[in-house]
């Protein structure tokens, strides 16, 4: 095998290499100052190579050496609180080698060499081991306790295995047929972890959302996908989500993002508290970052990246989620690459591989029986999807739409009004409904299905009423139909609308959500009987009472002040009645 | 990259739009700056495209015109490198970094390359100090925080370079009387609009603090696309090495943007959607990313790229690509600007993403970001009912609405409308949409918290 060849050709990202041996998808290091570079194409006498770093000055002549092996990451305790590139160099170590600003051909491991683990072992000397095999165990930061796995392939019989305290790269044991026992190992980032078998997504992830927990649930090992055009709040509620959902465990993936952005994630995570865990969100997140003005390749690679790690920790038995933010750089960077190939183009320019790509991705998604292990793992896929001009008719957001099974549709029109989170609930579905019911009648509320089913009735009906509007006026329609229209908007903005930045109505949890439905409907009922009874119906769109439903929102014991809303509603209605009776 | 063994070339193979084909050279670097010497001697400067041992495809900057086969091709083993010194302020240089006011050549500090490097993320400072304009709109509304890049989305006849002039003449950051230094990057603008800008800066007396980049609307269209390269790199010594808060004015990133077009069909690429070239979101954001702060140094680099919409589309791929990298973007409607509105700001479709880092208590004042909920939801609402009168009629609307609809044309007249010498503070601006809000019953404002309320509405009311 020749390890070594020459450049014969340099286009942006996209590297012609001569006289070189490789496989597909084999790390390359290429010119004088070793760029990491991956094999894509093999030609009967070139060999294609997609570069990770800028390749100005690169000059054909230059040397190219072949690692022989596949782009891979370290799996190993140390990766929670990270922050990586797309091809997990830690960016604050690069930070220390090169200053402010990234330079070629940097250089640093993914996972700290010489940090000691504490180390617990959990087998024995004889006991026979396999893939998945829980060795022992190192508590990686104050939330997670990390399982040191048997690596997928690996198993045997212990030889020995020592308590105390170890680099990532000293073994920590070894198994009879001499196989040394590590922290740390390697796994190609393009091949997914093996598992015992599939399950069945039946749990809710709760993200103490209004709209999505209510309307529109996703489950513990499903996929989501967020498409929306700029400024409709991807990114924010990406965010939130990454933020508040119940899983120990958060892989977000900054795939072509702003760099502010990022920085911001960075300040705030570190300072933001964990409801559950009261730990800081930084001690269960691990960040990629790979902005948009780094290098084109990286981007396509992040993605991978992100999602083996996020398998890691599901092996381990952790709920994990991941959020993309954004699929659609990831796709236009595959389309970069591909017209630098030369390749014939699909619909729009993407290559013709576009959707098989994006369903192998959220193919990882799942909740899992990992190797070796009783526990169940999960990871759960939130895709944001950045369609050209809000069009949702796109190669990328079609494609997507054809594998999640929760798709929450941004509108730009909400966004504008800043009715957030502008997810439209007229558009928006989710598949998860059904199976996740029961869930919520036994842990929230008997009627939970029925409540909810109740306010997506109402929304529906205010969007056929509202066309009559249109045309004929608010005033022209019967009584009943107005009280409807009120109902809406008090659904609409006492309910779905949640502000992030409020520290209070940031996160609600599903109780209260329920609560402020049930609220909403209850003054339904009685206005409906009051309305019965003679009370005039503008009168009762006129109520004060009823717009202090909106200060529950923000307030922590949102119960006592629902309970006195209730009564003074109450109270106003039968004065109401009294009144037109006399 | 010796350069003292710098071959000439007379291997020009073929010539297509501003791109040439040179035969047989050295092995020449991938982004390499080319000297392409003419037959009556005159230079123009270029770019390596794509480099083989073969064939190598050089992008000149300043046309290809009168450029036959017999014409001469140096490779000059470096890339793009800007002269840059604390001199430039208050000169004037061409799209290609030379002097063009007369004055002498700058005398250099450094030399750096103008494609610059990216941030590390993780050195980045999160932007979070509030730059007050001046201007409602903005201040209140689509919040600026230093370091952010926030787009003017305008149009033909849209008085924008008034804006980006009012933004650059008012900007400052509360508490410290430092002013920005300006730099402003032309690509295609009429020799006429240059000038208003130059008399402006004249005028004002600012010219002491701005550095202008001029490519103008006659000057070759390639070299557009190294010109806001020029004014980044400019900006990034003035912020990250002389510790000064820079601001960037970017006109017209259409021209830009249809100057790279021009390249990509040159080299018969496979086009994306209307025939821009599939990579320009990520040639887009190697311009807008060079905005932001750095933990530990001084300065920042805020940008204010300007760019027209072709037939009003916000859904064109220019401002579609560049609403995607930035953070933010401020409207401009012909609606308002025919009403006689300026600056024709139309709130609704502008945001600001960093608006919540740089509001607040300690930043503005503690009602703000609930007052801009507000007054979007009423304007927006407002707006939606002016569709419904002209229908149905005024009369058979509810209270509620009558009132929204009031707010929305108070909003228009008393809020969005200013003078462009109208040098509003944070605080007047807030006060006015109090004024605003205080004739919508209390009960209906269902953004703002009541404690905040019963602060401001009454008081206000008086």
């Amino acid at each position: 095998m020749v390890k070594k060849g020459t450049v014969y050709r340099v286009s942006g990202p996209v590297v012609m290499v001569d006289g070189l041996d490789a496989k597909m998808y084999d790390v390359v290091r290429v010119g004088s100052e070793n760029l990491v570079g991956e094999v894509i194409r093999i030609d009967p006498d070139k060999i294609t190579v997609q570069v990770y770093e800028d390749t100005s000055g690169l000059t054909p002549g230059e040397p190219v050496e072949n690692t022989g092996n596949p782009l891979s990451v370290e799996l190993g305790p140390g990766l929670l609180m990270g922050i990586y590139d797309g091809i997990q160099r830690p960016l604050n170590e690069l930070m220390k080698k090169t200053g402010d600003f990234i330079t070629r051909g940097a250089t640093a491991n993914a996972l700290d060499r010489s940090k000691k683990w504490a180390f617990t072992p959990r087998v024995k000397k004889g006991d026979t081991v396999g893939p998945g095999t829980v060795l022992g165990t190192v508590q990686e930061t104050e939330t997670i306790e990390h399982k040191i796995l048997v690596p997928p392939k690996v198993s045997g019989k212990i030889k020995d295995i020592k308590k105390g305290s170890f680099t990532i790269e000293e073994p920590i044991g070894s198994l009879a047929d001499g196989t040394p026992l590590r922290l740390i190992h390697i796994w190609p980032i393009r091949q997914p972890r093996p598992v015992t078998k599939k399950l069945t997504p039946e749990l809710p992830l709760v993200t103490g959302q209004r709209i999505l927990d209510a309307l529109f649930p996703l489950a513990k090992g499903g996929t989501a996908g967020i498409p929306g055009p700029f400024g409709s709040g991807k990114t924010v509620t990406q965010q939130q989500l990454a933020k508040w959902s119940d899983t120990q465990v958060v892989v977000y993936i900054g795939c072509g993002e702003r760099g502010n952005e990022m920085a911001d994630v960075l300040k705030e995570f570190p300072e933001l508290i964990d409801p559950k865990t009261n730990k800081p969100l930084m001690e269960r997140t691990i960040l990629i970052a790979n902005t948009s003005n780094m290098p084109v390749a990286a981007r396509e690679a992040s993605i991978y990246t992100g999602i083996t790690i996020a398998e890691y920790y599901r092996d381990m038995g952790y709920d994990v989620s991941l959020m993309a933010d954004s699929t659609s750089r990831w796709a236009e960077a595959m389309r970069e690459i591909s017209s630098r190939l030369e390749e014939m183009p699909g619909e729009e320019g993407y290559p013709a591989y576009l959707s098989t790509r994006l369903s192998e991705f959220y193919e990882r998604a799942g909740r899992v029986q990992p190797l070796g292990k009783d526990d169940i793992g999960s990871i759960s896929i939130i895709g944001a999807v950045s369609p050209p001009g809000g069009d949702f008719s796109e190669p990328v957001t079609q494609s997507t739409l054809r594998v999640v099974k929760t798709f929450w549709a941004l509108d730009a029109k909400l966004a504008q009004r800043r009715h957030f989170p502008a997810i439209n609930w007229l558009t928006s579905y989710s598949l998860y409904q059904k199976t996740l019911g029961p869930w919520y009648a036994e842990h929230v509320a008997s009627d939970w299905n029925e409540v909810m089913a109740k306010a997506r009735t109402i929304l529906q009906e205010e969007e056929r009423l509202q066309e009559i509007v249109q045309l004929v006026g608010s005033d022209a329609l019967p009584d009943p139909q107005r009280l409807t229209l009120e109902i809406a908007r008090m659904l609409r903005e006492f309910f779905l609308q949640q502000s992030a930045f409020h520290e209070i109505d940031a996160y609600s949890d599903l109780k209260k959500s329920y609560r402020l439905v049930k609220a909403i409907l209850s003054f339904e009922e009685r206005a409906k009987d009051a309305l019965k009874n003679g009370a005039p119906i503008n009168d009762i769109l006129e109520m004060e009472a009823k717009n202090n439903i909106a200060n529950a929102k923000f307030t922590k014991d949102d119960e006592k002040l629902l309970a006195e809303t209730e009564k003074e509603i109450q109270k106003e209605l039968m004065s109401l009645v009294k009144a037109a009776t006399v | 990259m010796a350069s003292l063994n710098v071959k000439e070339y007379k291997t020009i193979d073929s010539v297509a739009g501003p791109l040439l084909f040179v035969k047989q050279t050295h092995p020449v670097g991938y982004g390499e700056l080319v000297r392409i010497t003419l037959s009556d001697k005159t230079t123009r400067l270029g770019q390596v495209l794509d480099t083989s041992n073969d064939l190598v495809v050089v992008q000149s900057f300043e046309g290809t015109r009168g450029i036959d086969k017999k014409a001469s091709v140096r490779f000059l083993g470096d890339v793009i490198r800007l002269k840059v010194s604390e001199d430039m302020l208050g000169r004037t240089f061409n799209g290609r970094g030379e002097p063009i006011d007369g004055g002498p050549a700058v005398i250099p500090d450094a030399e750096l390359d103008i494609n610059g490097a990216t941030i590390n993320p993780y050195a980045r400072g999160p932007p979070a100090d509030f730059i007050q304009t001046g201007i409602s709109t903005i201040d209140a509304m689509n919040t600026l925080v230093r370091g952010q890049k926030l787009p003017i989305f305008s149009n033909s006849g849209l008085p924008h370079n008034d804006i980006a002039l009012q933004i650059a003449r008012q900007a400052k950051v509360r508490g410290q009387g430092e002013k920005f230094a300006v730099i402003f990057a032309a690509m295609g603008i009429t020799y006429e609009e240059a000038q208003k800008f130059q008399r402006e800066f004249e005028e004002t007396g600012a010219l002491e603090r701005v550095v202008v980049f001029l490519n103008l609307a006659d000057d070759p269209a390639v070299e557009r696309l190294i010109t806001p390269r020029m004014a980044l790199t400019a900006a990034e010594y003035f912020a990250y090495q002389k510790n000064m808060h820079v601001l960037v004015i970017l006109t017209d990133m259409t021209n830009y943007c249809d100057s790279l077009r021009e390249i990509g069909s040159a080299r018969s690429e496979v086009p994306g959607r209307r025939g821009y070239p599939g990579y320009m979101y990520t040639d887009l954001a190697t311009i807008y990313e060079r905005a932001g702060m750095i933990k530990g140094r001084k300065g920042s680099v805020t940008q204010i790229p300007i760019l027209t919409m072709v037939g009003d589309d916000i859904t064109h791929p220019i401002p579609d690509l560049t609403g995607y990298i930035t953070e933010g973007q401020i409207v401009l409607s012909r609606e308002l600007h025919q009403k006689g509105i300026y600056p024709p700001v139309d709130v609704l479709p502008s945001l600001s993403r960093l608006m919540n880092q740089g509001i607040g208590k300690e930043k503005t004042r503690e009602d703000h970001k609930q007052v801009s909920d507000q007054c979007y939801a009423g304007y927006a609402e407002g707006r939606d009912l002016r569709g419904l009168v002209a229908i149905v009629g005024e009369e058979s609307l509810s209270n509620r609405d009558r009132n929204l609809l009031t707010f929305a044309a108070a909003f228009e007249n008393l809020f969005v409308r200013q003078g462009s010498h109208e040098d509003r503070d944070i605080e007047t601006t807030l006060n006015i949409s109090w004024n605003l809000l205080s004739k919508i019953p209390e009960s209906e404002l269902t953004r703002i918290e009541p404690e905040i309320k019963k602060k401001y509405y009454k008081k206000e009311k008086q």
